[in-house]
């Protein structure tokens, strides 16, 4: 069993298919959804883990990318731009997950960590230097 | 105490190239390992910094002079409202000016994505800026309003006034409330659910030298990558404070008033910063070298985290009805390992203040008096220490 992370962008909602149902009915995946906005008419995203057999994700993949959509395995929809960031802190005590960090005591900078991001947003709020931002 | 050496003595080293300098995060371990009166043999400056926001903070534009004059009176830049009751084409932005027409806290909690300190930070990238201006017109200045487009080369000064700037130590905020409180220390969540504070702690100046002993009016600072100056003792600036043993204070005590031109900072150290349901202000670098005169003076810069107290007060009743309640103290040693304790309850910690940064300003200001291009001088007057920071009083008219 393995988990891979997903992004799914809908150009434009005209999938009306129960993509996930299909996903854990078909495919035996199990998912998890991070963040996600269906709505007619406008552009849509899902963001999800997914976990099962390798095959079966690829089968999964192979049923999405049938439809008008772009797949991407390697972004989340959170970024953090390291630029801005003055690894200031006052994201560590907003972020629940230990996606956002200090690593070296020494010299506390702030490092992302993207796969423990659940894209809760609360970083974008609290980053008084906009470093956080939400692509969708 | 007796001084073993001068700032004359130390200014020789430096334009020699061999003066021996640490920063204050380095300086504490060398004692350590060298003893006390081994390194002050030694050592010949420590270098302190800090980097955080600092609402006090502004700057004087002078623009030259348009063909028609104008006398300004009203002005814009980037749509951020400047002060503009000076000569005719001086005008004083100030960091927590908001944009015109931002909702502020009619949508609350307010974003504040664009100020004062934004168009700070853009000035110093070198971006291109929007001045809009009106003007009354007079017969030596006739043009009434103007709409132009400048970078800070197009500018002939550009002067950082700070009257506020490093404050010595500061509160803890945390909220005891059961509703958010959107904070100038960033948002507080219900219920004690975290704290924030924001002080460079061990590396900041004032933190190194807690008597105003070699920081004063007068003394060259780092001002974001600028040579500037203290200018004054910063506004609301006591040397009355709860101090502790060591002589450190336990609340915000003393604070610089800088000034340094911003056509020679480096933008990495100017940096707007918005605070949602706050507003805007802006982030500054500050990095000051300690001339290491005595014995006395070093001691004073190995002060380390956990022997430094900032004061926890929460901010949803006790600081906006300013009761002067303290919930208690915490080090920031204890500060910066995450989480805390506060009234039994365990907190998570946010901070407002880069230690990073700070780090990074202490180190460039080293490299620079290192390469002899960084000169000390000697206060022309001292920190007051003996003045209070009085409150406003609201009462009737005296008779």
């Amino acid at each position: 069993m393995i988990t891979k992370k997903l992004m799914l962008f809908f150009p434009k909602c005209e999938v009306e298919k129960p993509i996930v149902y299909h996903l854990i009915k078909d495919y035996n995946l199990k998912i998890n959804l991070i963040r996600a906005k269906i709505t007619p008419e406008e552009y849509g995203y899902l963001v999800m883990d997914i976990t099962g057999k390798e095959e079966d994700i690829e089968r999964g993949l192979e049923y999405v990318k049938g439809f008008d959509v772009n797949v991407n395995a390697t972004y989340r929809g959170l970024r953090h731009n390291e630029e801005k960031c003055t690894d200031c802190g006052n994201c560590l005590s907003h972020c629940p997950s230990g996606a956002l960090v200090v690593e070296d005591s020494k010299t506390r900078k702030i490092i992302f960590k993207p796969d423990k991001c659940i894209e809760c947003l609360a970083c974008i709020r609290a980053c008084p230097f906009n470093a956080c931002i939400s692509i969708f | 105490m007796k001084n073993i050496r001068t700032y004359e003595e130390i200014n020789a080293k430096i334009e020699s190239k061999k003066a021996v300098v640490l920063t204050a995060d380095e300086i504490m371990d060398y004692v350590d390992k060298k003893g006390l009166d081994q390194a002050v043999k030694e050592v010949d400056i420590v270098t302190t910094a800090t980097f955080g926001p600092m609402c006090s903070s502004g700057c004087f534009l002078n623009f030259g002079h348009s063909r028609p004059k104008i006398k300004i009176t009203e002005a814009w830049i980037n749509d951020v409202l400047v002060y503009s009751g000076i000569a005719a084409v001086d005008v004083y932005l100030g960091a927590t000016q908001l944009r015109h027409n931002d909702p502020a806290n009619m949508d609350y909690p307010g974003d504040f994505t664009y100020g004062g300190g934004h168009v700070i930070e853009d000035l110093v990238a070198g971006k291109e800026l929007q001045l809009f201006a009106l003007s009354y017109g007079t017969d030596d200045y006739p043009l009434r309003e103007l709409r132009t487009y400048f970078t800070i080369d197009d500018l002939n000064q550009a002067i950082m006034v700070n009257p506020r700037n490093c404050y010595q130590n500061y509160n803890v905020a945390i909220n005891c409330s059961e509703k958010p409180v959107y904070s100038y220390l960033g948002i507080l969540k219900p219920d004690m659910k975290n704290l924030t504070y924001c002080s460079a702690g061990q590396l900041s100046p004032l933190l190194n030298d807690p008597f105003f002993e070699t920081i004063g009016v007068g003394t060259r600072v780092w001002l974001a990558g600028a040579q500037g100056h203290v200018y004054a003792e910063g506004t609301q600036h006591t040397g009355v404070a709860d101090r502790g043993d060591n002589g450190v204070p336990r609340e915000g005590s003393g604070t610089l008033a800088l000034t340094g031109d911003m056509k020679k900072m480096n933008k990495e150290f100017i940096r707007g910063v918005s605070l949602k349901g706050y507003g805007v202000s802006l982030a500054v670098g500050v990095g000051i070298p300690i001339p290491i005169l005595n014995k006395e003076i070093l001691k004073h810069t190995l002060v380390r985290d956990k022997d430094i107290y900032g004061p926890v007060i929460d901010y949803s009743y006790d600081y906006p009805q300013k009761t002067g309640k303290i919930l208690c103290h915490l080090s920031y040693e204890q500060l910066r390992s995450g989480e805390v304790t506060v009234l039994g309850r365990k907190v998570a910690v946010s901070s407002l203040s880069s230690y990073t940064k700070a780090l990074e300003a202490a180190n460039l200001l080293m490299d620079e008096i290192k390469r002899g291009e960084f000169l000390l001088s000697r206060p022309l007057q001292r920190l007051p220490v003996d003045i209070k920071c009085k409150s406003m009083i609201i009462k009737e008219k005296t008779e």
